[in-house]
């Protein structure tokens, strides 16, 4: 069996750092991050350290799972973005490349509508990251640039985690 | 799903802990949480009724160390182990690297046990996993308990695939480490062949 893997490289994380940094700063948001389904944090950009991104990264995942699985039940195939409005600060997300999730966090200082119109344009760009990662990952352990450092993982490395 | 982040030289896999209601799977995150040292673990998020049984689920971000300069990270989630929340832990079960289930080993407890791993089986299905093929460990919990099902015969009932099983008493943490290990290993070579 095959359990699917996603590996991100040196050079698509810069990119997409720099799609993310673009967002923050032209949609006037605190902070934006990029998670993956499953609720790991893959990038994130702005006024990050205000947030404590691991639980952040494991709510909205489970956030998109829910109401995926609602959109399911009513004969949607997904409800492509979520908007939860609080009395200062509100968060947008939405769906990038089929795969992960784009959480922007904003407050007066920006609107609905600018955080969609920088989200839309972002999105396109990212996809296109996502495509160049995923052909990386493809071309399997001889085109990585980096050879796989787990190919050889001892039974002693694997101990050594719990060891304290 | 493991996710492999080359950049950042960080590996991250999800274990799931599945299970009957009550088993004792939220008790299991409890007690790792109190017994792993602050630089090493995250907030442990739990999203519970009133009555503190899951909602939905509880998460704990764990940081085991390095290997191969790779910071290894787990992230471990509780399914609601109530019968009526089947929903809720399909959702959960995506992407899982790794599988421990809690049994109660309360004899009236023997139906559900056997209930939930079947319930497991099919969900796994469901997301395109194999029970038999993916990284799992059984522990037998609530062992301190009077009217508890000996362990042999609670084996021939449970175990599905000669999987490492445990004895476990999770209020006071015996087993829990030990099954934790015991999945998070497998995980970790199933890496090696990848
Ligand atoms: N005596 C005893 N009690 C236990 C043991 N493990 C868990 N419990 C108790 O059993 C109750 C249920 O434990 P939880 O960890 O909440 O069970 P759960 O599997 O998360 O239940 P759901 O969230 O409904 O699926 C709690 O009151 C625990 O303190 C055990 O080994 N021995
Ligand atoms: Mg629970």
């Amino acid at each position: 069996m095959t359990t699917a893997h996603m590996e991100v490289f040196e050079e698509e994380l810069g990119r997409l750092e720099a799609a993310l940094n673009r967002l923050r700063h032209d949609s006037n948001a605190k902070a934006v991050f990029l998670i993956d389904k499953n609720g790991q944090q893959i990038a994130a950009a702005g006024d990050v350290e205000d947030f404590d991104s691991t639980s952040l990264a494991s709510l909205t995942a489970g956030n998109v799972a829910a109401t995926d699985g609602l959109a399911k039940l009513i004969g949607e195939r997904e409800f492509s973005v979520l908007f939860h409005e609080g009395k200062r600060d509100h968060i947008h997300i939405s769906i990038v490349a089929k795969r992960a999730i784009l959480l922007v966090i904003f407050d007066e200082r920006s609107s609905l509508g600018l955080v969609r119109l920088r989200v839309k344009r972002a999105s396109a760009e990212m996809d296109r990251i996502f495509d160049d990662m995923t052909r990386k990952s493809e071309l399997g352990p001889e085109g990585r640039v980096e050879p796989s450092p787990f190919a050889e993982i001892t039974d002693e490395d694997i101990d050594s985690l719990f060891s304290d | 799903m493991t996710f492999i982040n080359y950049a950042a030289k960080e590996i991250n896999c999800k274990i799931v802990y599945y299970g009957p209601g009550l088993g004792g799977k939220t008790t299991n995150l409890q007690h790792i949480f109190t017994k792993t040292a602050p630089e090493r673990k995250g907030k442990m998020i739990s999203l519970a009724t009133e009555a503190d049984r899951t909602l939905f689920f509880d998460f704990l971000p764990l940081d085991l160390g390095t290997i191969r300069g790779f910071t290894t990270r787990f992230h471990l989630y509780t399914v609601p182990g109530q019968v009526f929340y089947d929903a809720s832990r399909k959702l959960i079960l995506k992407g899982v690297d790794g599988v421990v289930f809690v049994a109660d080993s309360q004899r009236e407890r023997m139906e559900a046990n056997v209930e939930s791993i079947r319930n497991l089986e099919a969900n796994l299905k469901e997301h395109g996993f194999d029970l038999s093929a993916i990284p799992y460990a059984l522990q037998f919990n609530k062992r301190d308990l009077p009217n508890v099902m000996p362990v042999d015969e609670m084996y021939r009932m449970l175990n599905f695939k000669r999987e490492p099983t445990f004895e476990g008493i999770a209020p006071q943490g015996v087993g829990v480490f030990d099954t934790l290990k015991a999945v998070a290993k497998q995980i970790l070579i199933e890496l090696r062949k990848k």
